[in-house]
This record gives structure tokens, C-alpha cells and sequence, in this order.
């Protein structure tokens, strides 16, 4: 006699054990430490902490440790502890140019002022795998302050030959900036918007649109201008006090792309940008931003909109991938009523079409009988 | 050919202008258009003739100058004034437009009895055998095999698409179509063919219709007037016999001549 | 490490007056999809954080929720967002639709019709019916507004063109107060006719779309069709093996690997209610 399926309750609760035992793994091996993860595995917590959209190390090191690895898991994790945050306001805006800088390079001059400064990067490593090589770096390096004074920003040294399009300031815009996790999104949008959509936006998507870019869909002819990576203050201006109060450090990316020149018939040719900027050291996610932030400008600079990475709509509806992830795997979620009525609906359409085949196999029979 | 010239104009342009920056798209543009008569604007790639057409069909705007139109109710407006679902009901019902390429005129995944239903369900049929029957008239109408109704389109020949885009166009009973080099990209036999059946509808059904070409042929079969274009200005303009046949101007007679005898 | 304190169901206040706002809307102007900044909940965009927000933004302390999915009050889904509001709220819940202020629904209207005083809300994954058909959203806007819904019915045309029938079982478009069309969520197209003239308040959230939309009560919402190709309500030519009831939905359940088949009402509480009253199969 069939009965009804209960206990789906249980059955969820002995699932969440069997999570929280496989989360830990062998006993014997000693358990993670959230320092561990925050000091070793860091460019993963500066991933969580970007598309996460909070900068909070220790929280990003908890979520990446309760997801078990999983970075778009803790992600989620972080973002929906961040709805949960009383928002404030909005600081003054970072001044990049003032970065404590760990590392500076720019491919578009053999030299500038301030020199290249690469830092610690992978980049000319051999990636060769090293069983006993992860402790090489036991050594303290030797400390050589980056003076923030002679590191004028490229983009700024074009810019006082106006060689480059003009950087939109703050002061441009009319109002507060908007927020894209208070006002749905709408199209066409506008750049602070886009620009907020593509940092919190996917790194593997956003790489896989800003290298199609450079393949020729919507190729925008990038240098890398300028990379920086160091630590930027961050004031909010407290009205109270009438002055800016100083809350603390944020370590950043920047990365400002030059890119293929116009002019028009009133305005003489300039290099245009594109602009990418995260938290931690992300400088393969800034990038990208960059990349696909200039040709998503495409429609303001009067490009013909013709590939995916310039197509708004398209990238910025897909970038996120907490909303990716929930969709896709939704699936697994009961989908029976739906297939039942669609069933139905294909054995009804199978039984006349069978029963139309009788009958023409029936008339063909009888003609051929005459 | 000769058509009525008594009643008030259905479609007048003033001054058309129309600039894309420091470059010249057509200029001071001026013509009256009645019902049933078919004018040809013709001339050499750049001569502003597409230009002229997407003004007039609202598909961009003037630098300068005004199109007017007299609606179905006799009231005679200015297109710019009209509001956005004024301008759509307008293109859906009233218009036709008639691409070079047919693929930019049909739904191309979509049957070709449902893209001559379209306009009839967008303004309220439904009733499906209703539709699918006057779909499958207008279908017979343009020579089009009425057994290949629900194929989509990707399969049809280029010549049948084109004849589909002018039954999805006409099935509202358009008062003006506008064309833009309808037979071009055909083959020599499938345009001779496509022309005659142009001619017989426009004729049949009195429709008003501008017609961009640099088909001197095409113009002489199809239109009554035509408006000779050469780098964004109106060179000449007259009956189509007249004009062809004994050009006033040099730019004029220059075309003409550049034509191979048949 | 800060612990985060958690609103009464969960939802601060802030973003239930936005959610509300969006719904009052949602009512004035029927079947319109209104625009709200979702937020991130603590279950994944598509599995039912439109209908979180939608519910958490209505519910008071003495409410009482009864949350489905496919119809049955123990799906996996349906336990799991239950769960989500004894915590954050401490509602009474109930399984028993009858004895329910709110229900919150994924893919079914439940078969006991529904009372004024009583609000359901629908989980929605694409709240655009035009969607499939035209995917962008800046044209969609445009075909609402100027009520240009041609394109749907050619889909349609299509269907009967290529099968004889609209091929639509689920999901399947409706006209609301005969101005906007409208995607009822992916219920059978079984259960369209208990939107119309609905005593209860019709609630829509899709979280991951951003968008709320409302039936208010005694509506007009009438499934598309054409006139010789009237909507047809489709439903198995089949009995509940429970309770015996023939006008219920019901689930399909696979017995053996032989082909054996047993139906079953999907609306578990309906089902066991005739149960109660001394029906049988």
C-alpha cells in the first residue's frame, strides 16, 4: 500500500550532519585555522572579499572554511551576512594616487617616474609544482618604502598632455552615487552602476568577455597602463565633526587600461579608458573589469555594439554568480508538477500521431488492395 | 501610368534635411506623394536615397524639415508630433516596409503562415482559422506555395522570402509602402518575376509607395514619378517616362546613358 | 567578530517598507512586474527568495503560514523555507490550507479555494512572459507598455500550426484585468482558472529577476487562446489512489520498473482532508 513520502524534515537534518562531518574530514588531520586561511591562502580570501562584496578578511577566511573551499559557495555566504549590515553612507571616494604602493608596473613605458615596482607577483615564475618549495619564502624580504609622492599615476601623465580622455570625477555626477544593492538595476545603465555590477561580477566570467575582447569581439586595443596593488585610506565624512574621520586601511587593485583613440570633428583624438579596481590583490579580476568596462562604453563613444562583452544587458544580467549559481542549481529542486503536465501533453500529441499513422498505413493497405 | 491628383496628398515632406555630423546625408528635400501613385527615388550608392527613406518612415530624425502624413482618419499630422505607440501602430497597420534583405523584414524561425498572421494578431484576430486562412490567401497572393505555410522561412528561396516580407507587409492593407531596393540580391529571372507581381498589387490594391532603387529598370516598371539623388541633393525629378526618357540634367543623363541596352 | 542580530523575519525594516512599497504598487497597476532591489537571502536566488522577501515583508506575529511546493507541505524545499520562518519569526505553521493567513507556493495554487482574509504568495523564476520569445529586457518594457503582445500570440499560432494544440502546459500566460499579460509562475496550466476572481490577495516575488506583481482579489485573469482553440484545463483522466478525488492534480508515482503507476493528489492537505471526512479510493 503506498503512503505518502513524510520526513523530509529529518531527512534534512541528518543531511546537515553529514555535511559538518565531511567538512572536517579525517580527525586525525589537524583542523584549519581561519589564520591559516587569512595568511596562506590569500588570494583566495581577497576573491570571496571581491565578489563577496564586504572587506572583511576574517569573515571571508570563516566562509571559505565553513563552504569547505567551495569560493562561489562562500561567497554566498558573505554576501547574504552583508544584506544583513546597517549601511551608514558612502565614504569619500579613495585616492588611488596616494596608495602605500607594494607594487606598480605599467606595460605602456619602458620607465616612468616612480619606477616598476612588481612586488610579490607569480609572473615570472616557473610553474613548475614544488612538493618541498612552499616554505622557500621563510626569509624576511628587505623593505624598501614606496614613496607615494614620486608615483604619479600614468593615466595622470597623459592626461596633463590631454592625450587621454578625462577621467570622470565625482564631482561630475548630479547626487550621491548609486547603489546597486538598493535600486534595481535598469537598462540602459549608467557607468557607476555597471562598474559596481562587474567588481562584485564573476572573475571567470569577466575574464572569459575581456579576453574575447582581445580575440576580436569588440576589440578596443587595451595597454595596461597602469597596475598598482598597496593600501588606500578610507575616510567618511562626518557631519557632526565637519571634517573627514579616518576609518581605517583597505588594501587595493587598480588597473587603468588605455585604450584605442578618437576624436571627432570638434574633438581632437584621445586615448579612451577603461577602469577596474578590487579588493586585496586581484589583478587578473581588475583587469578584466577593465577590459570589459571600455567596451561596454561602446553606446557613449559611438562604437558600433555588435559582440557579447559590449552588449550591457547581456553581461551585466549574467555577471553575478550568486544569482548564476542559485538558478542553475535550482534544477535539482522538484520540478514533478511541471514534468507531469508536460508528460501528459506528449502522450497526448504521441497517441494521435500514432493513431494518424494507423490510419494512413490502413488507406495505403486498401489502396493497394484495389 | 497616371494616377488621381484630386484629393489632398498622403504623404509630404518639406525640407528634408538630414546631417551625420560634418557628412551630408540628404538635404531640403521637398515632394507630395498622393494615393496610388508610386514614386522612385534613385541613384548611386551615397547619393542619400536610403537616407530620404529612413527620415520618412521615422526610422531617425531630421536636422531639419517636417514630414507630414494624412492618417486613416483624414486628419493630417506631423510624424515627428506622434507619440511612440502612435509611430508603432502606424508602422504596423497603415505602412509597409519593405527590406532589401528579407531576413530583416521576417521573423525567420517562425512560420510563414504566422509571419502574415502577425500584424492580423497584433491588431486582435483571434480566431486561428480565421487567420491562418486569410494568411494562406495573401500567401497565394504573392505566388508562394500555400502546402509550405508552416516551414519557417530558412527554408524558403531568397525570391519567396522577399515575396513573404510583401505578404507580411500587405496583409494590414497598407495605404503606403516603403521599399528599399526590393529586388536587389535576386537573380535577374526571380527580380523580372517579383517586379510583375509589385506592379500588379500596387495597381490592384492603389497602393502609395516609395521606392528606393539605383535600378533605373525597376524605377521605369514600377514608379510613376521619380526623384533623381546625387550626394544628398535632389538632382531632378518628374514622370518617370519623362524624366528617363529625355533627361534635363547632365548628372541625369550621365545615369541614364550608363545603362546597357537590354 | 560581529554577530549578526537578526529582525523579526530576518528582513530589516528598511527593506520591508521597499518590498511593501513595490507591492502596493504591484496591486494598484494588476499583473505589472514592479522592479524592487531584491536582496541576497540566506537560500539561493531560485529557490524561492522572491517569495521569502514577498512573505517576510507581509507577515505579522500572528500569522499563520503554510509554505508548499509542488503542493506537498514535506518537500525538501518546502521544510527548509518553513524552517527559515519559525526561526526568524516564530509563526504559528500550519499544513492545513483552511486554517492558513499565508501560503507561500512553489508551482501549485492549492485545490481548496482560498478566503478573503487569506494572502498567497508565488515563488517565480522568470516573472516575463515575453522572455522566451525576445530576450531582452529594454524590448519587453517596450511591449508592455505599449501593450504590444502580438508576439505572444504567434507563438502560440505556431504551436497549433506544428501540433494542433498551444503546446503550453505549465507557466502558461494569462491577460490580467485585460491590460497586461502575465506569467502565473510555473503552476499547471491546470490551476489558471482559480486565479480569476480570486477571493485571496495573488502575491508574485521573483528574487533573482527583481520583480514583484499582484492579482488583487476578484480580478478578471483570463488564460490566452484563441477562439476556436479555446483554453482547455487539462488534468489526468485519472482517481487519487488515497482518497478517490477526481478533480484534483495529481502526481504521477512510479511503482515498479514494469510500468507500474499509481496517481496521487499533489495537494497533500487536500487530500488528506477528504481522508479525514471518510473518503476512499
Amino acid at each position: 500500500m503506498y503512503v505518502a513520502v513524510k520526513g523530509g524534515e529529518r531527512a534534512i537534518d541528518n543531511a546537515h550532519r553529514l555535511l559538518a562531518h565531511a567538512r572536517r574530514g579525517d580527525p586525525e588531520v589537524p583542523e584549519l585555522t581561519l589564520e591559516q586561511i587569512k595568511e596562506q591562502l590569500t588570494l583566495a580570501v581577497d576573491r570571496v572579499m571581491n565578489e563577496g562584496s564586504l572587506y572583511d578578511r576574517d569573515l571571508a577566511a570563516l566562509a571559505i572554511k565553513q563552504a569547505r573551499g567551495d569560493l562561489i559557495e562562500a561567497i554566498f555566504l558573505l554576501r547574504a551576512f552583508r544584506a544583513t549590515l546597517p549601511r551608514f553612507g558612502a565614504s569619500v571616494p579613495v585616492d588611488t594616487a596616494a596608495m602605500s604602493v607594494a607594487r606598480r608596473i605599467s606595460a605602456a613605458f619602458k620607465d616612468l617616474p616612480g619606477g616598476q615596482l612588481l612586488g610579490p607577483t607569480f609572473d615570472y615564475t616557473h610553474r613548475l609544482l614544488e612538493p618541498d618549495g612552499a616554505g622557500e619564502s621563510a626569509a624576511e624580504p628587505a623593505a624598501a618604502p614606496a614613496d607615494a609622492d614620486a608615483m604619479p599615476r600614468v593615466t595622470d601623465l597623459l592626461a596633463s598632455d590631454d592625450l587621454i580622455e578625462p577621467s570622470a570625477s565625482a564631482d561630475d555626477t548630479e547626487g550621491p552615487a548609486r547603489d546597486l544593492t538598493r535600486d534595481p538595476l535598469g537598462f540602459p545603465a549608467e557607468r557607476d552602476l555597471r562598474l559596481q555590477n562587474l567588481a562584485r561580477g564573476d572573475e571567470g566570467f569577466l575574464l572569459a568577455l575581456g579576453y574575447s575582447t582581445q580575440r576580436g569581439y569588440g576589440r578596443n586595443h587595451p595597454f595596461a597602463g597602469e597596475i598598482r596593488l598597496g593600501d588606500v585610506a578610507v575616510e567618511f565624512f562626518a557631519e557632526e565633526a565637519g571634517f573627514a574621520l579616518p576609518l581605517g586601511h583597505l588594501t587595493l587593485t587598480e588597473c587603468q587600461m588605455i585604450n584605442q583613440f578618437r576624436g571627432t570633428a570638434t574633438e581632437p583624438p584621445r586615448f579612451t579608458r577603461g577602469y577596474g579596481l578590487g579588493f586585496g590583490h586581484c589583478e587578473r579580476k581588475a583587469m578584466a573589469v577593465a577590459l570589459v568596462d571600455r567596451a561596454l562604453r561602446a553606446r557613449e563613444l559611438g562604437e558600433e555594439v555588435r559582440a557579447p562583452a559590449q552588449d550591457e544587458e547581456f553581461v551585466l544580467s549574467h555577471s553575478d554568480n550568486v544569482q548564476a549559481t542559485g538558478f542553475v542549481e535550482h534544477l535539482k529542486l522538484p520540478h514533478y508538477v511541471d514534468f507531469q503536465a508536460e508528460l501528459g501533453l506528449v502522450r497526448r500529441l504521441r497517441a494521435e500521431f500514432d493513431e494518424a499513422a494507423a490510419r494512413a498505413a490502413q488507406n495505403a493497405s486498401r489502396e493497394a488492395a484495389e | 501610368m497616371s494616377a488621381d491628383h484630386d484629393e489632398e496628398p498622403l504623404l509630404v515632406a518639406e525640407g528634408l534635411t538630414r546631417w551625420y555630423g560634418r557628412n551630408l546625408g540628404c538635404r531640403d528635400v521637398t515632394f507630395a506623394l498622393h494615393e496610388g501613385e508610386v514614386m522612385a527615388v534613385v541613384g548611386e550608392s551615397g547619393s542619400g536615397k536610403s537616407t530620404l527613406l529612413q527620415l520618412l518612415s521615422m526610422q531617425i530624425e531630421a536636422t531639419a524639415g517636417r514630414v507630414h502624413y494624412r492618417m486613416r482618419d483624414g486628419v493630417t499630422r506631423d510624424l515627428a508630433m506622434l507619440g511612440e505607440a502612435e509611430r508603432r501602430f502606424l508602422a504596423r497597420t497603415d505602412w509597409g516596409y519593405v527590406h532589401q534583405d528579407p531576413t530583416l523584414g521576417l521573423r525567420m524561425t517562425v512560420s510563414g503562415g504566422a509571419n502574415v498572421g502577425e500584424r492580423l494578431m497584433a491588431v486582435g484576430w483571434r480566431h486561428y482559422g480565421r487567420i491562418r486562412a486569410t494568411a494562406s490567401d495573401w500567401l497565394d497572393r504573392v505566388e508562394i506555395d500555400v502546402a509550405r505555410m508552416d516551414e519557417a522561412p530558412l527554408t524558403y528561396s531568397g525570391g519567396m522570402r522577399q515575396r513573404l516580407q510583401i505578404a507580411r507587409n500587405l496583409v494590414s492593407a497598407p495605404r503606403l509602402v516603403f521599399m528599399d531596393e526590393p529586388t536587389g540580391g535576386l537573380d535577374v529571372s526571380v527580380q523580372a518575376r517579383l517586379l510583375d507581381l509589385l506592379r500588379g498589387l500596387v495597381a490592384d490594391l492603389r497602393l502609395s509607395a516609395v521606392v528606393v532603387t539605383h535600378d533605373l529598370a525597376v524605377a521605369r516598371l514600377l514608379s510613376h514619378r521619380i526623384m533623381v539623388m546625387r550626394g544628398g541633393e535632389v538632382i531632378e525629378t518628374g514622370l518617370t517616362d519623362q524624366v528617363l526618357d529625355d533627361p534635363r540634367e547632365a548628372y541625369t543623363q550621365l545615369l541614364v546613358a550608363s545603362i546597357l541596352p537590354p | 567578530m560581529n554577530a549578526p542580530i537578526y529582525n523579526f523575519a530576518y528582513l530589516d525594516e528598511q527593506t520591508k517598507r521597499m518590498i511593501r512599497r513595490a507591492i502596493l504598487k504591484a496591486v494598484a497597476i494588476p499583473g505589472y512586474q514592479v522592479p524592487f532591489a531584491s536582496r541576497e537571502m540566506p537560500m539561493p536566488y531560485g529557490w524561492g527568495t522572491g517569495g521569502v522577501q514577498v512573505t517576510a515583508a507581509v507577515l505579522g506575529p500572528d500569522d499563520v503560514l503554510k509554505v508548499i511546493d509542488q503542493g506537498a507541505d514535506d518537500t525538501t524545499n518546502a521544510v527548509s523555507i518553513r524552517k527559515f520562518f519559525v526561526k526568524t519569526a516564530g509563526v504559528r505553521t500550519t499544513t492545513r490550507t483552511a486554517d492558513a493567513t499565508v501560503i507561500q507556493t512553489r508551482h501549485r495554487i492549492p485545490e481548496t479555494t482560498l478566503a478573503e482574509h487569506q494572502i498567497i504568495v508565488f515563488q517565480v523564476p522568470i516573472p516575463e512572459p515575453l522572455r522566451y520569445l525576445e530576450p531582452r529586457e529594454t524590448e519587453t518594457r517596450r511591449m508592455h507598455a505599449l501593450a504590444d503582445y502580438g508576439l505572444m500570440h504567434v507563438k502560440l499560432y505556431e504551436d497549433i500550426a506544428r501540433h494542433g494544440h498551444i503546446a503550453t502546459t505549465y507557466a502558461y500566460p494569462v491577460k490580467v484585468d485585460g491590460r497586461y499579460v502575465m506569467d502565473p509562475s510555473p503552476t499547471p496550466k491546470f490551476d489558471n482558472p482559480k486565479m480569476s476572481d480570486c477571493p485571496a490577495l495573488q502575491l508574485f516575488g521573483a528574487g533573482r529577476e527583481k520583480r514583484i506583481y499582484a492579482i488583487p482579489p476578484w480580478t478578471r485573469v483570463v488564460s490566452l487562446d484563441f477562439e476556436d482553440h479555446p483554453f482547455e484545463r487539462y488534468r489526468l483522466d485519472e482517481t487519487c489512489a488515497l482518497c478517490g478525488a477526481t478533480d484534483s492534480f495529481l502526481d504521477e508515482v512510479v511503482t515498479d520498473d514494469r510500468g507500474g503507476r499509481m496517481f496521487v493528489c499533489s495537494d497533500t492537505d487536500y487530500c488528506e482532508g477528504r481522508l479525514a471526512d471518510g473518503a476512499a479510493a
